[in-house]
C-alpha cells in the first residue's frame, strides 16, 4: 500500500522558546488506522497542527500524496483533502446539522438566497453514503455529544477529506458512543479514508489502530504495527519506564475512624433530594472510594465534607467533632485537604502564579506573612521546593498555573493540598486528564499519604482508579449508597456496575464499621 | 367617558404607536444583527445622532432629500465602521469603544451645531426638508384603520418593511448563516474557511445602516429639525427592545411597539396634572420591569430545559442497563 502522508524531520520551537517537536518524522499509510499516541505535552497536537496548517514549522517538510505542501493555513489543508475533528466541536450550538455541514460552502437559490432544502438534501446525501446517521434538521445543542462528534465527520467528509484528523477523539465520549464512534471509523477506513488518532487511552489505540507512532519529549520514540506490540509495551515506550497498573496491597495497619458521616441528607436550591441518608466511616490508613457514575450526588457530597455546603439534615465529624456547618477554613485548619473535581475550576486560579496558588490557604499563617506584609523570598523558597518534591513541569515558581500542561496543574493542587499535613485527605477525580506519568505520581502520592495513616476519601469516575487505590469501596447511585464492599481484592468493574446504574441494591448499605 | 380614556381610545393614539415605534424598532433591528454575529453594538445612540444631524445640514445646504439620505446612511454606516475598526483592527472592548463613541457623537454634532447655526440647542433656525408621508391608496379610507396606519412618514413604512428584511437577511442568505455561526463560535467559523472578522464588520455596518435611518426619522420626519441629544435614549431603550424580542424579527416588532404604546401613553397623559418628571419616568420604568420580568422567563426556560436533560440522561442510562444485561446472558 502507498503512502498518503509523510511527515519528514520536523522541528518546532514556539516562541518561548519550548521545543515541541524535535525532528519529528512520521509515515502515514493510505486507508489504515494510524494512532499517535503520548502523554499530555509529548507534542502530538504540535505534530497535527503543524501536518494541518495551523502552525509553521521551522525545519522539515510535508509530502501529501507524494507531493510536497505548504500549507499557509487550514483551508490549503483542507482543499487538498485533509479534514480535522478538533477534541472541542467546532459547530455553532444554534444552527441545525444541515446547517453546519454546509457553512462555508452553502448552497444557493438564485446568488442570494441559501438553498435550505438542498443543505438538507446534501445532509442526507453525505450521511448515506458514509452510513452515519443524523438527524439533519435539529439543532446541534439537541443533540448528544456522540452525535455532535458525528456530525464533525460528515463536515470533514463532505468537503472531499481522504485524510481524517482526530484530536482525542474520544476524550468526550460516554463507553457506549466510543464503541459507536469506534465502529465508524472502521467502516471509514473501509470506505478507503485514511485515519490519523491522537489518544493516550491505550486500550482503545490497541483496538482501532493498525499501527502506532509513540512520542515522547517532543520526539518519536517508534512507530510500530498494532500487532506486534502489547498495552503495557506501548505504555512504558510511552512514558519511557514501566507502570504500575497492579493494585495496591491491603493497608497493613489501620487506626481509629477519622471522619463519620452520619445520615446526610441534602436538599438543594431547586427542592431536589440529592443525597439521601448518607452513612459511611473513613478510619485512618486506608482509602475509601467512592464508585458511581458522574452526578450521582458526588460532587454535593463532597461539598458537604470540605465546608462548601451545609447538609439539609445529619452530622460529619472528624475526630468526634461535628464539622457539619464549619467554614471550609476552619475545616481545613482541623486536617481537612481537598483536591477538587474541577481543576480550573476550584484548583487553581490559572492567571496567578503557582506561588500564589501555593499559598492561598496559608497565606495568613506566621510562616508566609509577617506584620500583614507577605514574606515573598520565603514563598519563593518554599514554592522551589514544592515544585522539586512533586516533580512539577515549570519555567519557574512565578509562572501563571494557567500556562502549564493539564497534568502539572493537577499536581499543583495536589502539592498545595499534601503539603500542608492533613489528617484527612478528600480526593476528587485526582487524576482526571492528566497523563500516566502523572497520573502514577498522583497514585504513589496518595498511598504514601494512607500509609502514613492519613485517611483518604476518594471519589473517581475512573473505575479502574477507584479499584486500583481504595481499600474498600461504596457506591453511590441517585444520592443513595447501593453497595458496600469490604474486601476489595476480588471485586471487578463488572461487579460494581449494577449498583452504580441502579439495577441492584444492597438492602441497608452503608459504609460504617462494625465492631 | 373621561377626556383621557376617550383619547386613548382615538385613532389618534393608534397612529401614535406607530409612530413613536419607529425610531426604537429601527435601532432595535441595529442591535440585533450585531449582537448576532457576537459583537453588540450599544452605539446606536451615537449611530442615530451623527445620521440625524447630517442629514438634517446636508438638506439645509443642498435642498435635495436624496443627498440628505444618502449623507444620514453614509453618517450612521461610516459610525458603525469606525467602531469596528476600534474592535477588530485596534482590539479595544467594544463596549467601552462604544461608550466612547456615543459621548464622541453626542460632543461633536453639538459642536457641529453650533458652528452651523451658532446655537447650542436646534438648526430650528435652519429650514430642513422632511420626508414624505405617505397616504396609501384604499386603507386610507377605511374606517379606524385607515387614520391609524395610513399617512405615516415613509421611514414608519421602512421600518415595517425592515422587519420581513431583517427575518430574510439573518435566516435566508449565506451571510445571514454566517454572521449567525461566527456569533455562536467563532471558532467553527474560522475552521471553514470564514474570515470571522470580515463577517464582522458586514454586521456592524449594517447595524449602523438600520441606526441611520432611526436617525433620519428623529430629525426629517418626527420633527424638522436636529436638536442636541434629541435621540433621549432611545438607542438604549432599543438594546431593551432588542433583547426582549429574543433578536427575533417579529419578538423585536412586538416590543418595540410595547415601547412605542408606553412612550405615547406618555405622552397623552401629560394632559392631566400629574408632574411630568413622573410621567417622563414611565418608559423608562417599563424597560426595567420588561427587561426584569424577561429574565424571570428565561429563567424558568432554563431549568425545564435542564429537567428535560435529566430525563434524557435517564433514558441513557436506561439503555446502558439494557446493553449490560444484554451483554450478560
Amino acid at each position: 500500500m502507498e503512502s498518503i502522508l509523510q511527515v519528514n524531520n520536523i522541528t518546532m520551537v514556539y516562541p518561548a522558546g519550548v521545543i515541541a517537536n524535535k525532528n519529528v518524522s512520521v509515515d502515514v499509510t493510505e486507508k489504515t488506522i494510524h494512532a499517535i499516541v503520548g502523554e499530555n505535552g509529548a507534542g502530538k497536537s504540535t505534530l497535527m497542527k503543524a501536518i494541518f496548517g495551523i502552525i509553521h514549522p521551522q525545519e522539515g517538510d510535508i509530502i501529501y500524496k507524494g507531493k510536497k505542501v505548504n500549507f499557509k493555513n487550514p483551508d490549503d489543508a483542507i482543499n487538498v483533502g485533509i479534514g480535522m475533528v478538533h477534541q472541542h466541536l467546532m459547530l455553532a450550538p444554534d444552527l441545525t446539522v444541515a446547517e453546519n455541514l454546509i457553512l462555508g460552502v452553502e448552497p444557493r437559490k438564485g446568488s442570494l438566497f441559501l438553498d435550505t432544502d438542498k443543505a438538507v438534501r446534501i445532509t442526507k446525501e453525505v450521511s448515506e453514503r458514509y452510513g452515519l446517521d443524523v438527524p439533519a434538521d435539529k439543532k446541534i445543542k439537541d443533540l448528544p455529544i456522540g452525535v455532535r462528534q458525528r456530525v464533525e465527520i460528515l463536515k470533514a467528509l463532505y468537503r472531499n477529506a481522504e485524510l481524517l484528523i482526530l484530536d482525542e477523539p474520544t476524550a468526550v465520549l460516554t463507553p457506549q458512543e466510543t464503541v459507536i464512534l469506534f465502529k465508524t471509523l472502521f467502516r471509514l477506513k473501509e470506505n478507503g479514508k485514511t485515519i490519523l488518532f491522537i489518544s493516550h487511552k491505550l486500550s482503545e489505540v490497541k483496538q482501532l489502530a493498525d499501527r502506532i507512532t509513540v512520542m515522547r519529549d517532543a520526539r518519536v520514540i517508534t512507530t510500530e504495527d498494532a500487532s506486534d506490540v502489547t498495552e503495557e509495551e506501548i505504555a512504558h515506550l510511552m512514558v519511557g519506564r514501566d507502570i504500575d497498573t497492579a493494585r495496591l496491597d491491603p493497608p497493613e495497619k489501620m487506626g481509629g475512624v477519622r471522619l463519620s458521616v452520619k445520615n446526610v441528607s441534602y436538599i438543594d436550591d431547586e427542592n431536589v433530594q440529592v443525597l439521601k441518608n448518607i452513612n459511611f466511616d473513613i478510619r485512618a490508613g486506608e482509602i475509601l472510594g467512592i464508585a458511581g457514575v458522574d452526578g450521582n450526588g458526588q460532587t454535593e457530597l463532597i461539598d458537604i465534607l470540605t465546608g462548601l455546603s451545609r447538609p439539609t439534615e445529619g452530622s460529619i465529624s472528624m475526630d468526634g467533632k461535628n464539622i457539619a456547618g464549619l467554614s471550609p477554613r476552619q475545616v481545613r485548619e482541623l486536617g481537612m485537604s481537598h483536591i477538587p473535581e474541577d481543576r480550573m475550576e476550584n484548583g487553581v486560579a490559572d492567571t496567578a502564579s503557582l506561588e500564589e496558588n501555593f499559598i492561598v490557604d496559608r497565606y495568613y499563617k506566621k510562616e508566609f506573612s509577617r506584620y500583614g506584609k507577605l514574606d515573598w523570598k520565603y514563598i519563593r523558597k518554599y514554592s522551589k521546593e514544592l515544585i522539586q518534591k512533586f516533580n512539577i513541569l515549570t519555567q519557574s515558581s512565578r509562572t501563571p498555573a494557567g500556562s502549564l500542561s493539564g497534568g502539572n496543574i493537577q499536581k499543583v493542587v495536589v502539592a498545595r493540598e499534601l503539603s500542608s499535613d492533613p489528617q484527612i485527605i478528600i480526593a476528587a477525580q485526582p487524576t482526571r486528564g492528566v497523563d500516566i506519568g502523572s497520573e502514577e505520581l498522583i497514585h504513589v502520592l496518595l498511598k504514601d499519604a494512607r500509609d502514613s495513616g492519613k485517611a483518604v476519601f476518594l471519589i473517581s469516575a475512573d473505575l479502574d482508579e477507584i479499584l486500583k487505590l481504595s481499600s474498600r469501596i461504596i457506591v453511590i447511585y441517585n444520592g443513595e449508597i447501593t453497595a458496600h464492599f469490604k474486601d476489595v481484592s476480588k471485586v471487578t468493574g463488572k461487579d460494581l456496575g449494577p449498583y452504580m446504574l441502579g439495577v441492584k441494591k444492597e438492602e441497608g448499605a452503608h459504609g460504617e464499621i462494625h465492631s | 367617558m373621561s377626556p383621557l380614556l376617550k383619547s386613548i381610545f382615538s385613532t389618534g393614539f393608534g397612529f401614535a404607536i406607530l409612530r413613536v415605534m419607529t425610531p426604537i424598532l429601527l435601532p432595535a433591528l441595529g442591535v440585533a444583527i450585531s449582537e448576532l454575529a457576537g459583537s453588540v453594538n450599544i452605539a446606536l445612540e451615537g449611530i442615530m445622532l451623527m445620521s440625524a444631524f447630517f442629514g438634517v445640514i446636508v438638506s439645509t445646504f443642498t435642498g435635495s432629500i436624496w443627498l440628505s439620505l444618502l449623507a444620514g446612511i453614509t453618517a450612521g454606516v461610516a459610525t458603525g465602521g469606525i467602531l469596528a475598526y476600534f474592535h477588530l483592527k485596534l482590539k479595544a472592548d467594544i463596549i467601552l469603544a462604544a461608550i466612547a463613541l456615543n459621548m464622541f457623537a453626542s460632543g461633536f454634532t453639538i459642536f457641529m451645531l453650533y458652528l452651523f447655526t451658532g446655537d447650542k440647542g436646534s438648526t430650528s433656525s435652519l429650514k430642513s426638508l422632511v420626508f414624505p408621508e405617505i397616504q396609501i391608496p384604499i386603507l386610507k379610507s377605511i374606517p379606524v384603520l385607515g387614520p391609524i396606519f395610513s399617512g405615516h412618514n415613509i421611514m414608519t413604512y421602512i421600518a415595517l418593511l425592515a422587519v420581513p428584511f431583517f427575518y430574510v437577511l439573518v435566516f435566508k442568505t449565506p451571510l445571514g448563516l454566517r454572521i449567525r455561526a461566527v456569533g455562536q463560535n467563532p471558532n467553527a467559523a474560522e475552521s471553514v474557511g470564514i474570515n470571522v472578522n470580515r463577517i464582522k464588520v458586514y454586521a456592524l455596518l449594517l447595524s449602523g445602516l438600520f441606526g441611520a435611518f432611526g436617525g433620519l426619522y428623529l430629525s426629517m420626519g418626527y420633527v424638522s429639525w436636529f436638536s442636541r441629544d434629541m435621540t433621549a435614549g432611545r438607542g438604549f431603550i432599543a438594546i431593551a427592545a432588542s433583547t426582549l424580542g429574543g433578536n427575533m424579527p417579529m419578538g423585536m416588532f412586538w416590543s418595540s411597539l410595547l415601547f412605542g404604546f408606553v412612550n405615547s401613553f406618555a405622552i397623552y397623559i401629560a394632559s392631566l396634572d400629574i408632574p411630568s418628571e413622573l410621567i417622563q419616568m414611565i418608559p423608562y420604568l417599563i424597560t426595567i420591569i420588561a427587561l426584569a420580568l424577561f429574565a424571570m422567563r428565561k429563567q424558568m426556560k432554563k431549568k425545564r430545559v435542564d429537567e428535560a436533560h435529566e430525563l434524557y440522561s435517564e433514558d441513557v442510562i436506561s439503555s446502558v442497563v439494557k446493553d449490560i444485561s444484554a451483554a450478560d446472558e
